[in-house]
């Protein structure tokens, strides 16, 4: 068998390979955390105190840091207490991962702390309809604008100086001015996730357009098309395929607005969760919420990339040959 | 110094001699009169064509061939109309045309097929432009796709077809919209020498067989030979029209002529054009500057 060789330079590995990468990539990540978290001599700065002795202000359950515990123990076995007990352990901040593998479902079943609290379903939903209406109203302008500004020199003209100019101020800093606008539920943040993602969804759909082979418009012409059909017999189509990734990355985009933007008037959707979890120190439920957009994330990327394939069948063809 | 003894290429055996006059009494289809071009660089106005002037009688094959920067393709570039003469005109059946047209088709060296259409739907591009229903471009288009005999490849998309194949469809497409002239810009210079063969015979068989009047750049001498009726020799800075050369080659052409009389005879013509003796000199001088790295007590100590 020939020699197996990880470090080819720009050589694609074999599919089992990459398989077996693509799986340690996540592992190595989750090895290091669960070392952190289980072999106490590694870290593990605290003392969680099984047994207060004599020390008046320890309690059973309690966190104190180690040196302070140890002081504790010192002064103790000089003056001949009882001494306290416990065991090593992580900050609250840092719970293991079986703590959070087992918030992924409790997260789920607990019960608001108020009436008018929301479930965790609820609140992710919230999210992604925000996302989702930031990036349809965005992408409803953004991505004509961006074609016409690829196609027509005297639309670049007349629009990309000034959008260059917006996709520098950043997104956030509208946020008061958005609440004032309209006011303090949703549609302040669909406008941040809006202003996040359209200013940089016209550049990069221009640029887009702008890479279409131009010999293939120069082919339609020869052909007889018109400049109607030029736009939408050649230009759209041609780009079509680079289009929806570049939607696909601009979707990605728009998540990292999300937490911004719901933070924005009244706190809504996941990350009001996340707030209020971290406000009961219920770390392991942040860590499951933080995930669970990674994962909504990551799934959504997947899905539509599957869905790309499906309807763009040439784009399956060019991959094959 | 040729070593064989070549007849000159200016002799023609009575048939061709008779076929060329009956082809110049032919209608004209391709007038291009005083045709000039001139771009804006940073370093100045460049020539690159200088009244050029030449006609093309109805189903008459010409090839345009000269040394690189002579303007063959700027020359059918405007005559595609995707760029404009400086001045001097380019005249279709007696009118005058600006812009592109479907009366002029168009097959470029990079094929240029619409990758996401389906090889029926690229030659019906042309047709339902036209105004063409979709039935009734579709049947049209598949009569186009038989005649480059790739009915079985009909759904099928660009990405899937080699280099030829793509070509010949590129070819359906353009006659397809049936123009009056076929420009054809070093369409098989992207293809290895089989393949191109092959293609040279495809298209000579169609030519034959539909009224098609073709204009066919190339620098290939033996492809221009092959294919044409006469060859428009350029000559480069600026590009001017050297010699309108009637091929001595009798009609129809075959593999085997490549080595007749007439055929060498006009490609030392083209060679002599082409590659003039003075231009060697510059050659000779531009010599690689060698010393010898070889010992010479090696066991290989020369090549001779």
């Amino acid at each position: 068998m020939a020699k197996r060789q990880w470090f080819s330079v720009r050589k694609p590995l074999k599919p089992k390979q990459r398989f077996v990468l693509t799986i340690m990539s996540f592992i190595l990540p989750l090895l290091v955390w669960s070392a952190v978290s289980y072999l106490p001599f590694l870290w593990h700065p605290k003392m969680e105190v099984t047994s207060p002795g004599d020390v008046a202000y320890l309690k059973v359950g309690m966190l104190v840091d180690r040196d302070v515990f140890e002081r504790e123990s010192a002064t103790l076995q000089e003056s001949g207490g009882t001494l306290p007990e416990g065991v090593r352990a992580n900050p609250v901040y840092l719970p293991a991962p079986h703590e959070v593998a087992i918030a992924f479902y409790t997260a789920f079943t607990t019960e608001p702390k108020r009436r008018n609290e929301k479930w965790l379903h609820e609140s992710l939903w919230d999210s992604i309809q925000v996302i989702f209406w930031g990036f349809f109203l965005s992408s409803l302008i953004g991505v004509p604008l961006g074609i016409l500004a690829g196609t027509y020199d005297v639309i670049s003209r007349l629009t990309e100086p000034f959008v260059e100019f917006f996709r520098y101020l950043p997104a956030p800093a509208f946020g008061a001015l958005a609440v004032a606008i309209l006011g303090i539920h949703e549609a302040p943040k669909i406008a941040i996730i809006f202003i996040g993602t359209f200013f940089q969804q016209v550049l990069i759909v221009s640029n887009t357009t702008r890479k279409l082979d131009p010999s293939l418009l120069e082919a339609a012409l020869t052909l007889g098309a018109d400049r109607l059909s030029l736009l939408f017999k050649v230009v759209i189509p041609g780009i079509i395929t680079d289009l929806y990734k570049d939607l696909r990355i601009l979707l990605g985009w728009a998540w990292t607005y999300l937490i911004v933007a719901e933070l924005i008037g009244t706190s809504s959707g996941i990350t009001w969760f996340i707030t209020q979890q971290a406000r009961y120190k219920n770390f392991d439920n942040v860590y499951a919420a933080i995930m669970m957009i990674g994962i909504i994330g990551l799934t959504t990327d997947i899905l539509l990339a599957r869905l790309g394939k499906r309807i763009f069948p040439w784009e399956k063809a060019a991959a094959r040959a | 110094m040729s070593i064989v003894e070549l007849p000159s290429y200016l002799e023609q055996s009575d048939k061709v001699r008779d076929r060329f006059t009956r082809l110049k009494q032919r209608p004209v289809i391709l007038e291009v009169d005083q045709l000039s071009k001139q771009f804006d660089t940073p370093q100045g106005s460049v020539t690159a064509l200088n009244k050029v002037s030449f006609k093309t009688h109805r189903r008459e094959f010409v090839c345009v061939i000269g040394p690189s920067g002579c303007g063959k393709s700027t020359l059918i570039r405007i005559l595609a109309g995707l760029e404009n003469e400086s001045s001097g005109r380019v005249m279709l059946d007696g009118n005058v045309v600006h812009g592109p047209g479907p009366d002029r088709g168009m097959v470029f060296q990079g094929y240029t097929l619409f990758p996401w259409l389906t090889v029926k739907k690229n030659v019906m591009f042309g047709l339902e432009r036209s105004g063409k229903g979709r039935v009734p471009s579709e049947t049209e288009a598949m009569q186009w796709i038989e005649l480059v005999g790739l009915e079985k490849f009909a759904n099928s998309y660009p990405h899937q077809l080699s280099g030829g194949m793509k070509q010949r469809v590129a070819i359906a497409r353009a006659l397809a919209n049936q123009p009056r002239i076929l420009l054809m810009d070093e369409p098989f210079g992207a293809l290895d020498a089989q393949t191109r063969a092959k293609m040279q015979s495809y298209l000579m068989d169609i030519w034959k067989n539909i009224d098609i009047t073709i204009l066919f750049i190339t620098h290939d001498l033996d492809e221009a030979i092959y294919l044409a009726d006469r060859i428009l020799v350029l000559k480069a800075h600026p590009g001017e029209v050297q010699e309108l050369i009637e091929v001595p080659v009798p009609q129809p052409r075959s593999p085997e002529q490549l080595l007749s009389p007439e055929f060498l005879a006009t490609k030392k013509r083209l060679e002599d054009l082409i590659h003039p003796p003075e231009a060697n000199v510059e050659i000779n001088g531009d010599h690689l500057n060698m010393v010898r790295m070889v010992a010479l007590d090696d066991e290989v100590s020369s090549v001779f």
